[in-house]
């Protein structure tokens, strides 16, 4: 038997133009920003469309808090619908997305917006316990499809 | 061929050619060419422009390709509708008129839709701020005017009928005859707008009927609506005239109003330029313009006063365009009187005056008058030009030496050089002008250091040396002004007795320096010889002649280490100006130019170059390069050739600090050459001179290796010996005997002799150049880079104190960052292992980060080159941990951001060979990850994705 999609028919939106940010001071330095974290997780690829987080507004940059003193990395997604199972593949694929691209003392939670799905706090959960995430990424399919979504070049 | 096989022929052709049409209507498009198809020899572009030829071969094709071209514009692919519209515009007079009126129709529809319905323009960046009209129009919309204005020149009745009868064009037009205010407006309609308005230009251009015809349906409309009525008033009812405000500023209304001015612009100029010239004047659109040409000037006016009122700058585009349209028609249209002109320059001048806060309306006014003063001089209108030349361009000189307006100077200059650049006589005047200001105030200005004055004079020596003497040299003035700027400097200096030094007048000294050597450049040999001789008169008279009496050449002969000290102050302000200029002026002179008592000259730059005057060391190095080397090719008067001048040079007293000098010991200069001062400065360990000295003998050792003289070996021997000789003998003067003291003395000595190889090797814009008429000979650098390494490199190997090494890498480092890659490319298995040594050695000391970063740029271009592969893989190893090394330097953050882009493109190497390293690497990456800049951080990003995926096939998607 053949599983359907689970989002068959999802509104996708525009990209937004990536904008040059303005030249920083030579001597300051230049403390991580939401926008630097958006910059790195808006290309990753949905699992099951050929289109990027960005591009099905899971992601936006307001959905990101940072706060480099405490080192604490916040992302809250949206699920395009209120029973996609793949929204604990989305949240995997942030979190190994931020493991590579983030020093290790950042310590990141990631959450699905509130009320945008059905069973948001076993989504929570699952996604911020070390243990079960170690376990899902060591799931031979799942590392396959984590890693598909996040060096993609479909889109 | 009998008649039957001519008609079989016939009938095969002809029903091949239906196959092949009806083939294309189905299967073909234009757009089923890939755009890349080198593979079979082919461009894109070579088959479209066939497949047009073949379209166009005969109008018996037209049943066939009209409607599939026409077919082909409802694609919703935008390059397939503009090659519709260019076969369309390209096939159309091929085909005829005939058999293109019965599509007129379909191709006024189609071109309206594009146009009107739908129109694709996108606002201009600069009309972007204030919500505009300046449209830029898509690709689509400017093949459809063309193909437009291909079928008005055909059959302009049959299309004008469509187009002045279409309901949609006229009731747009008719919407927009009541008051509104472009802000409000959506995008859209004023897309539609700008269509509407390019419609009804390409109409009217078409012909004189086309135009009566669109001047009659609109023109008194839009007159009405602006609330003009036909008027003979006299010339002082300009302010008088009472209309509801509301009416002027009637925006869509002006907005086409001006599109039809320029329109008939256009046409009439068309005519001027054919031979047969028209009685316009009793055409029926220009007698309608003619009546309602002073109350258009009298709405144009007022909107620019709205302008000053309340900064619509939507109407300052209108109101400028249109005034600057009317004073560009020709003499003979009479409505636009010589008084009429007058009144609109005099408006546009005083606009200009008031308006300097507001820089959208400011340029627009200003590009009006410079588009007016093209005109006038393109078409010769003499009466109009001396109009032109009173009002506009003498009011703006009038404005250089004086307070009003209230207008910054940078605003005044550009305005006055823009209007001056209308034409030779125009911009006569404002060099008179602007040398008359010189002469007024540069006395004021450089000898009492009055604030306004110095800033005025430098912005007019700015505006010199960038603009007016460019300008006369591309339009082939005569170089009697840069000649005159020249005397007018020369001249000033030499009746003034005494300057006050201020940090601006260091300014205006660079801006007159700059001024100098940009006219002298450009004088001829004869001009340049005078200049030079009366700079010498100048000079003579200072207080640094006689060189005996000199402080500087006092200062030489006395070994008392504090005299130098004291005597340096103690050269006046007036003998800087003085030897700074002549500096400027030698450098700028042509190879042929003699100059005067050489000896005298080069002995007087080189008192200077010690006291760290770099035009002075400068001007040496560029008369060294152009002085004649053959006995034969010299002039007869010239006393000195390049051989005699080195010799002059070299054996001075300055350079003896060196202990092994071998500058004396040279062949070149040996035998009888003894050094006359035997009073020198070796014994004096005076650093500041040293370094001048090491500085002045780099840039004439600049001039040697421009021209490929022998003398530079011994120059380099000479920084070589700098560099091997203070830390290896250890013969230093007991002064300095504490190590701390000794390192003080020696590093910057050594420093400055590594950092000649810079000046050797570097391009400057200040000199030695070509704009400066240097000879230069083909691959100098290549020439120097082969002979100095094999020294750089013997002298590194035997060298042990870390100071020399680092030093000697440094010199290293400089010649390998200004020589071209082509030349070192070849050697690149033996430069990487030494590259890697000096960077090594180099991060030791934060003062070398600067030169630590043109290295990396060097070993990234080896990595890029692809003959650079091979001598890359064999040190791979090597190549990897130095670039982690310096992915955490802390001085400098382009050094490591470079640094990590170096180890992403290492990651391309072959797999076996980078393996190893990969470990590594991603630790430092991982590092690298959490830098303090965000640069590098997205830099090592991409560096660790690089790296990590070569171990992972599936990270390979």
């Amino acid at each position: 038997m053949t599983l359907g999609l689970i989002n068959a028919n999802p509104v996708v939106h525009a990209k937004k133009e990536r904008v040059a940010r303005p030249l920083d001071d030579p001597h300051a330095d230049d403390a991580v920003d939401p926008l630097e974290i958006y910059d790195i997780v808006r290309d990753i690829r949905d699992p099951e469309h050929p289109y990027s987080l960005e591009q099905l507004s899971v992601l936006s940059e307001e959905s990101i808090t940072v706060d480099e003193k405490l080192g604490r990395i916040l992302i809250t997604f949206t699920p395009t619908i209120q029973h996609c199972s793949m929204a604990t593949v989305i949240g995997l694929c942030l979190r190994e997305k931020l493991k590579d691209c983030f020093p290790a003392h950042f310590k990141v939670d990631i959450k699905v917006a509130p009320g945008s799905h059905a069973d948001e706090e076993a989504v929570n959960k699952q996604l911020n316990d070390k243990e079960r995430v170690a376990a899902a990424l060591e799931n031979p399919n799942l590392r396959q499809l984590v890693t598909e979504c996040l060096y993609s070049s479909e889109l | 061929m009998t008649g039957s096989s001519a008609l079989n022929f016939w009938n095969a052709y002809w029903s091949g050619t239906l196959m092949l049409f009806s083939h294309w209507a189905m299967n073909f498009s234009i757009q089923s060419v890939k755009p890349k198809s080198e593979d079979i020899g082919v461009s894109r572009d070579e088959l479209s422009r066939a497949l047009l030829l073949a379209f166009a071969a005969t109008p018996l094709f037209e049943p066939f390709a009209i409607p599939l071209l026409l077919d082909k514009l409802s694609s919703s692919l935008p390059s397939a509708k503009v090659e519709s519209f260019k076969y369309l515009g390209y096939c159309a007079p091929m085909y005829g008129s005939d058999r293109m009126a019965k599509h007129g129709g379909a191709l006024w529809s189609s071109v309206k839709d594009v146009l009107y319905t739908s129109p694709e323009s996108a606002l201009s960046v600069e009309s972007e701020s204030d919500g505009g009209m300046i449209f830029e129009e898509s690709d689509i919309m400017v093949e459809a005017l063309i193909l437009l204005e291909g079928l008005m020149q055909q059959n302009s009745d049959l299309l004008l009928d469509m187009i002045l009868g279409d309901e949609d064009i006229n009731n747009f037009i008719c919407s927009f005859l009541k008051p509104w205010d472009i802000h409000d407006t959506p995008l859209q309609l004023r897309q539609q707008l700008h269509s509407v308005g390019r419609l009804l230009a390409v109409s009217a251009k078409s012909s004189m009927a086309s135009c009566n015809r669109v001047f009659e349906k609109f023109f008194p409309q839009m007159m009405e609506a602006l609330g003009c009525s036909v008027g003979n008033h006299s010339d002082e009812s300009f302010a008088t005239e009472d209309r509801a405000l509301s009416s002027r500023f009637n925006y869509g209304t002006l907005y086409l109003c001006v599109e039809l001015l320029d329109a008939c612009r256009c046409l009439v100029l068309g005519f001027k330029e054919s031979t047969s010239f028209p009685d316009f004047i009793h055409e029926k659109w220009c007698c309608m313009l003619h009546g309602f040409c002073r109350s258009l000037i009298n709405i144009f006016f007022s909107n620019l006063e709205a302008v000053s009122g309340n900064a619509q700058s939507s109407f300052a585009y209108t109101g400028v365009k249109g005034l600057q349209l009317l004073a560009t028609f020709p003499r003979s249209f009479a409505p636009v009187s010589l008084l009429l002109f007058e009144n609109i320059l005099l408006k546009l001048v005083s606009a200009i005056t008031s308006n300097f806060d507001k820089k959208f309306s400011w340029g627009l006014e200003l590009k009006a008058l410079v588009e007016i003063g093209l005109y006038i001089e393109g078409y010769q209108e003499s009466e109009k030009a001396a109009t032109f030349a009173r009002i506009v361009v003498d009011k703006f000189v009038s404005w250089i030496s004086s307070d009003e307006p209230a207008m910054p100077l940078s605003l005044k200059m550009q305005a006055i050089c823009e209007t001056g650049m209308t034409g030779i006589s125009n911009m006569l005047r404002i060099v008179q002008g602007m040398e008359k200001a010189i002469s007024a105030k540069f006395t004021q200005a450089y000898v009492d250091g009055n604030f306004e004055s110095v800033e005025l004079v430098i912005k007019v020596l700015e505006c010199y040396s960038a603009r007016v003497l460019p300008w006369f040299e591309m339009n082939g003035g005569s170089e009697e002004v840069a000649w005159n700027l020249a005397a007018i400097i020369w001249d000033k200096i030499d009746n003034s007795s005494s300057v006050n030094l201020t940090v601006q007048n260091y300014e205006l000294l660079g801006a007159a320096m700059t001024a100098m050597k940009q006219a002298v450049r450009r004088c001829s040999q004869e001009s340049q010889e005078k200049i030079v001789n009366r700079a010498f008169r100048v000079l003579s008279a200072s207080t640094l002649f006689p060189l005996k009496d000199s402080p500087f050449a006092t200062s030489l002969s006395n070994s008392e280490d504090s005299y130098l000290n004291h005597h340096v102050d103690r050269v006046s302000c007036r003998d800087e100006w003085i030897i700074s200029l002549y500096a400027s002026v030698v450098i700028a002179l042509r190879p042929q130019t003699h100059v005067q008592n050489l000896k005298m000259v080069l002995q007087l730059f080189i008192m200077a170059l010690t006291k760290g005057h770099i035009p002075s060391a400068q001007a040496l190095g560029s008369l060294v390069n152009k002085l004649p080397s053959k006995t034969n090719e010299r002039h007869l008067s010239q006393e000195y050739g390049v051989e005699e001048a080195i010799d002059v040079i070299l054996t001075s007293s300055i350079w003896n600090f060196c202990q092994s000098n071998t500058l004396r010991k040279c062949s070149l200069f040996g035998g009888g050459n003894e050094i006359h001062n035997t009073k020198c400065l070796a014994g004096l360990n005076h650093t500041s001179v040293h370094i001048s000295a090491i500085v002045g003998l780099a840039w004439i050792g600049k001039g040697l290796i421009m021209r490929g003289h022998e003398g530079i070996k011994d120059i380099t021997m000479t920084f070589l010996g700098v560099l091997l000789e203070n830390t290896n003998n250890g013969d230093f003067p007991e002064s300095c005997d504490p190590i701390e003291g000794k390192e003080q003395e020696v590093i910057p000595l050594m420093k400055s002799a590594a950092d000649a190889f810079h000046i050797l090797l570097s391009d400057s814009e200040d000199c030695l150049n070509r704009n400066y008429h240097s000879v230069i000979r083909p691959l100098y650098k290549q020439r120097f880079y082969n002979s100095v390494m094999p020294l750089l490199l013997s002298s590194t190997r035997q060298s042990n104190s870390i100071i020399t090494r680092s030093m000697l890498f440094r010199s290293f480092a400089h010649v390998i960052s200004e020589t071209p890659l082509s030349a070192m490319i070849s050697e690149a298995n033996k430069l990487i292992p030494l590259l890697l040594d000096s960077l090594s050695t180099l991060t030791e000391d934060v003062m070398h980060k600067d030169v630590i970063y043109n290295v990396i740029l060097v070993l990234s271009a080896i990595l890029m080159d692809k003959n650079g592969q091979v001598a890359v893989l064999e040190n791979a190893q090597a190549i990897i941990n130095q670039l982690i090394g310096l992915a955490a330097y802390p001085h400098m953050m382009v050094i490591r951001e470079t640094a990590i882009q170096c180890l992403g493109a290492m990651s391309e190497l072959p797999y076996a060979r980078i393996y190893p390293s990969r470990t590594k690497v991603l630790q430092a990456i991982s590092k690298a990850l959490d830098d303090p800049k965000r640069a590098v951080r997205q830099e090592a990003v991409r560096c660790r994705q690089a790296w990590a995926s070569i171990a992972s096939r599936s990270l390979h998607f």
